[in-house]
C-alpha cells in the first residue's frame, strides 16, 4: 500500500506487468465522433449486461418513447433496459448469437419522432445510498466490454476503499472510443468521479490512461488540478494494461486474491466512458440508450467513431459507413478479445466498443503446429499463468491440475495465444477449463 | 483437439463470414522465423569455421544439416505424417551437430551422429517440443564414444597465432595442453571442434538472440556467470575456462533449447547455474572432454523437477502459493536445486 500518490509518483512510467507490445492501429483516434441516424430497426436484446436477464416490460404494438422502461428483472444482478427511439413494438422474438447463446429481444419500429417519455428527469441525489439507488434505473453497465451493472459494483461496503480508480487505458488495438469520451467529453467524465467520490467518501481517484494518448492525459490533468483528490495515471501503451487485475497491481501495487474482488482490496475500477455516463445520467436523467463504436477495417470505406442508438443491427452499421458487400470476417470488439459474427443482424449492445470489418486481406492467423515449449505464452501472460500447462489440462479434462494451475484467474486477455509461435489455441483453452473448474467448485459446494 | 482445428473454419457457402475464436490477431514470430533466427546468429560462426578449418568444415556442416533434414523428412514420409523440415528445428539441429565435431571428422560418421540426433533423441519421443535431451548434444556424445579417437583429432586451424600440429586429444583443457593465450581463445584460432573456437562470432550471435528476442538472458549468463565464480575461487582464469571447451557454445546455443530447458525464468536461472556448477566439478576434478556436453544432459534430465519448484507465482494466487511451498516443506521434502 501507500503506493499510490499525486504529482511525481504518479507520473512514474515503470510498471510491474510490463505486458507486450501490439500494433495499435488506432488510426481513428482523432475522428470526432459522428452521430448515426435513427435506424429502421432497433433490436433491443434482454441480456446486455452480467447478471440475471431482464424480463420484457412492454407488449407488441405498444408505443414507446425514448427512454421509456423496456427490459427489467427483480434480481440482485441485473440492469434496466431502455427503448432508444420512440417508436412502435413490432415484435418479441428470439435472437442466436455466434458464440451459440440464445436471448430474447424486443424488437421496435422507430417512428422517427424521437418523443422523450415524460417521466425523464434528473434523478434526486442525497446520498451514497440515493446514487445507488438512480443508477440502478440508468441502465448503466461496465461499457469497456464487462457489462458488469455500474450500481451493483457500487452497492458494497466502501468505508474500505481507498482508491476509485477509473479506467481510460483502452489497450486493444484499433479502438479509440473511450479516448473520445476523454476528448470530447471531460467534463462529464470528471462531474461523474466528482459526485462519486463526493457521495461515498472515497479520498481518491486515479484516471489512468496509456501512454501514447498523451492529449488525453494532459487534457483531464489539466481540467481535473482544482481537485486534489483527482490524479491522471500515465500506463505505457502495451497490451493488457486495461485488464482490471494488471491495472490495480501496475497502479497500487495490489493484487486481488483468488475468488476475491477489487473491492476486497480496496479499490474500485470504472471505465472511464461508464464514468461518464454516470456524469451525464446524473446531469439529465436520461437513461443509457446509446454508445460510441469505433468502426475499422480493410472492407470499411469510412472508418469513424460511430455513436449509435443501442439495438441498432450490425448491418445498418456497416452500410452506413460503407463496407465493401461480403466482408469476411465481422469483430464485435477488439481483435484481442473480440468476437466474429456469423449474422450481421444482430444488434450492437450496451457494451460493445467497436466493430471491425474485413476483407480478403483482414488477420489472417497462420496454421496450428506443434508447441515447441519456447515460453512465450509463460513469460508473457499478464497473470503470470502457465498458459500451455492449462492447455495441457483442459485437453486432459484434469479439473485438479486446472485447480493448481489457477486456471480461473485468468483475464482471458489473448496474449499468450497472440506470441505463440506454433499457434496453439491458449485462451480457448483456458477459457474452457476455467468454466470447467468453475462447474466443478459449484458441484463441490453443493456437496458441502 | 479435433474441435479446434483447422483454426479459420469456412463458414457455409451461403454466409461468407468466417468464424474463429478470439484473438483475431496474431503475433508474426512463427516457430520458421524463430528457428531463422538461430541460423542467422549461427552465420558468423558458420563462416569462422569455415575460414578456420576451409573446405573440410563446410563438407561436415553440410553433411550434418542435410542429413538431418533428410532423415526427419523421411520419418515424417514413414509415419504418414505432414513433413516438419520447412520449421528449420532440423536444420538447426545439424548445424549444432556440426559445431560440435572436428573438421576432421569422416562424414559417416557425422551421419550416424545425425541419425542419432534427429530420430533417437528427437522423433521417438514425439518429434519437436517434446524431446527431453538436447538432440545436438546427444549426438555428440554418442560419437564422442563411439569413436574417441575421430572425435580428439583436430585438423590445426588455417589461422595460427602459434604453431601447431595435427595433434590427438589436444583441446586446450585436456591436461597435456599448451596453455593457449587469451586472444587465440577469442578469436578461435586453435584447435577444437568447429564451433567450440570462436567465442567472439558465437557471442555476437548470442548478442542477435537477445535482441530479436529468441533466448532470454537467464541460462546463458547463470551458466558462464557460475563457472566464472567458481574458476575465481579454484584460482583458475574464470576468462580462460569461458572461452574453452565449448562453453560459449552450450551455454547459449544448446542450453537454452526450447524443450530441454525448463519453463519459468526462475528456473533457467536455476537450470543455467546447476548447468555451471556440473561443467566446473567435471573440468576441476574429472578428466573428461565433454564436461559441456555432460552437464547440459545432466540439467535436461532434471527438468521437470526444476519445473515444480521454480513455478511463476500468479498475480492474486500469492497467497496459495506460499500455503503450498509451507505444505511441501513442512513434508520435509526436496531441497532447493
Ligand atoms: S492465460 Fe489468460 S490471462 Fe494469461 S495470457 Fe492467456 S488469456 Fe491472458
Ligand atoms: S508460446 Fe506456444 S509454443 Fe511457446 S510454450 Fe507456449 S504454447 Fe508452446
Amino acid at each position: 500500500m501507500g503506493r499510490i500518490g499525486g504529482g511525481a509518483l504518479a507520473r512514474r512510467r515503470s510498471v510491474e506487468l510490463r505486458g507486450i507490445h501490439i500494433p495499435h492501429n488506432k488510426e481513428t483516434a482523432e475522428f470526432e465522433t459522428v452521430s448515426m441516424p435513427v435506424p429502421k430497426l432497433i433490436v433491443l436484446p434482454m441480456q446486455q449486461h452480467v447478471g440475471a436477464p431482464c424480463m420484457p416490460q412492454v407488449k407488441r404494438k405498444q408505443h414507446v418513447d425514448v427512454g421509456q422502461l423496456v427490459g427489467h428483472a427483480d434480481a440482485r444482478l441485473t440492469a434496466d433496459i431502455f427503448s432508444p427511439v420512440s417508436g412502435t413494438v413490432k415484435e418479441i422474438r428470439a435472437i442466436h448469437y455466434s458464440n451459440g447463446v440464445s436471448d430474447e429481444a424486443v424488437v421496435i419500429e422507430p417512428d422517427g419522432e424521437q418523443t422523450v417519455h415524460p417521466a425523464i428527469e434528473p434523478p434526486e441525489v442525497t446520498d451514497f445510498a440515493s446514487l445507488v439507488e438512480a443508477l440502478k434505473h440508468s441502465g448503466i453497465v461496465g461499457l469497456g466490454g464487462a457489462g458488469f451493472p455500474a450500481w451493483a459494483k457500487m452497492n458494497t461496503d466502501l468505508s474500505s476503499i481507498d482508491t476509485w480508480l477509473v479506467n481510460g487505458a483502452e489497450c486493444e488495438p484499433y479502438l479509440s472510443t473511450d479516448y473520445r469520451e476523454m476528448i470530447e467529453h471531460p467534463d462529464t467524465i470528471l462531474e461523474g468521479i466528482k459526485a462519486c467520490l463526493d457521495l461515498s467518501g472515497v479520498p481518491k481517484s486515479l484516471i489512468c490512461i496509456e501512454n501514447n494518448k498523451p492529449k488525453a492525459i494532459e487534457l483531464l490533468r489539466e481540467m481535473a488540478a482544482d481537485d486534489p483528490r483527482i490524479d491522471v495515471y500515465e500506463l505505457p501503451a502495451r497490451y493488457p494494461q486495461g485488464a482490471s487485475r494488471v491495472i490495480l497491481r501496475n497502479v497500487t501495487g495490489r493484487s486481488v486474491p483468488r475468488g476475491g474482488h477489487l473491492t476486497d482490496v480496496g479499490a474500485l475500477l470504472f471505465n472511464v466512458t461508464t464514468m461518464s455516463e454516470i456524469g451525464r445520467f446524473l446531469r439529465t436523467g436520461m437513461p443509457l440508450t446509446k454508445r460510441r463504436l469505433t468502426i475499422m477495417g480493410d472492407a470499411i470505406a469510412n472508418p469513424m467513431n460511430l455513436e449509435v442508438y443501442v439495438g441498432t443491427q450490425i448491418s445498418e452499421i456497416l452500410e452506413f459507413c460503407g463496407c465493401a458487400p461480403g466482408p469476411r470476417k465481422v469483430i464485435v470488439g477488439g481483435p484481442m478479445m473480440g468476437t466474429t459474427q456469423v449474422e450481421l443482424n444482430v444488434p450492437i449492445v450496451r457494451q460493445n466498443c467497436g466493430l471491425l470489418a474485413f476483407g480478403v486481406n483482414g488477420p489472417v492467423v497462420p496454421r496450428q503446429t506443434a508447441c515447441i515449449k519456447c515460453s512465450r505464452c509463460i513469460d508473457h501472460c499478464p497473470i503470470r499463468l502457465s498458459p500451455i500447462d492449462i492447455h495441457k489440462a483442459y485437453l486432459a479434462r484434469d479439473v485438479a491440475a486446472l485447480d493448481r494451475l489457477m486456471a480461473d484467474l485468468c483475464v482471458e486477455c489473448g496474449t499468450c495465444s497472440y506470441v505463440c509461435p506454433s499457434k496453439q489455441p491458449l485462451v480457448q483453452s483456458t477459457r474452457l477449463g476455467r468454466a470447467m473448474l468453475r462447474a466443478e467448485q459449484r458441484k463441490a459446494k453443493g456437496r458441502r | 483437439m479435433a474441435e479446434q482445428q483447422p483454426l479459420e473454419q469456412e463458414a457455409p457457402a451461403t454466409n461468407p463470414l468466417v468464424l474463429r475464436p478470439a484473438p483475431q490477431i496474431s503475433s508474426a514470430v512463427t516457430t520458421h522465423i524463430i528457428m531463422r533466427d538461430v541460423l542467422v546468429a549461427l552465420a558468423p560462426a558458420t563462416v569462422m569455421s569455415v575460414v578456420l578449418f576451409g573446405i573440410n568444415a563446410l563438407l561436415v556442416i553440410a553433411t550434418s544439416v542435410g542429413s538431418c533434414v533428410l532423415f526427419e523428412y523421411l520419418w515424417c514420409r514413414l509415419r504418414k505424417t505432414e513433413s516438419t523440415i520447412s520449421d528449420l528445428s532440423a536444420a538447426v539441429t545439424g548445424l549444432l551437430l556440426a559445431f560440435n565435431v572436428p573438421s576432421t571428422l569422416p562424414l559417416y560418421m557425422v551421419v550416424i551422429g545425425a541419425f542419432v540426433a534427429i530420430i533417437m533423441t528427437k522423433e521417438l519421443f514425439g518429434g519437436l517440443g517434446r524431446n527431453f535431451a538436447n538432440p545436438a548434444i546427444v549426438g555428440r556424445i554418442f560419437l564422442a564414444v563411439a569413436f574417441p579417437v575421430a572425435m580428439t583429432t583436430f585438423a590445426p586451424p588455417s589461422i595460427a597465432l602459434s604453431p601447431v600440429d595435427v595433434v590427438s586429444s589436444a583441446t586446450p583443457l585436456a591436461p597435456t595442453a599448451e596453455p593457449l593465450s587469451l586472444l587465440e581463445l577469442l578469436l578461435g584460432t586453435h584447435m577444437g571442434v568447429l564451433g567450440e573456437t570462436s567465442a567472439l562470432a558465437l557471442l555476437l550471435g548470442f548478442v542477435f538472440l537477445l535482441v530479436r528476442p529468441v533466448v532470454t538472458w537467464h541460462i546463458p549468463v547463470g551458466y558462464m556467470g557460475t563457472v566464472a565464480l567458481l574458476s575465481l575461487l579454484a584460482g583458475k582464469s574464470p576468462l580462460e575456462q569461458l572461452l574453452s571447451g565449448g562453453l560459449v557454445l552450450g551455454a547459449i546455443y544448446m542450453a537454452t533449447d526450447y524443450s530441454t530447458c525448463p519453463a519459468t525464468k526462475r528456473g533457467k536461472l536455476v537450470f543455467g547455474i546447476g548447468c555451471g556448477i556440473i561443467t566446473c566439478l567435471i573440468r576441476f576434478f574429472g578428466n573428461l572432454n565433454e564436461g559441456v556436453a555432460f552437464s547440459i544432459l545432466f540439467m535436461n534430465l532434471l527438468v521437470p523437477y526444476i519445473d515444480q519448484l521454480t513455478p511463476n507465482i500468479p498475480v492474486g494466487g500469492e497467497e496459495i502459493m506460499a500455503e503450498r511451498r509451507r505444505a511441501r516443506r513442512a513434508k520435509g521434502g526436496e531441497g532447493h536445486e
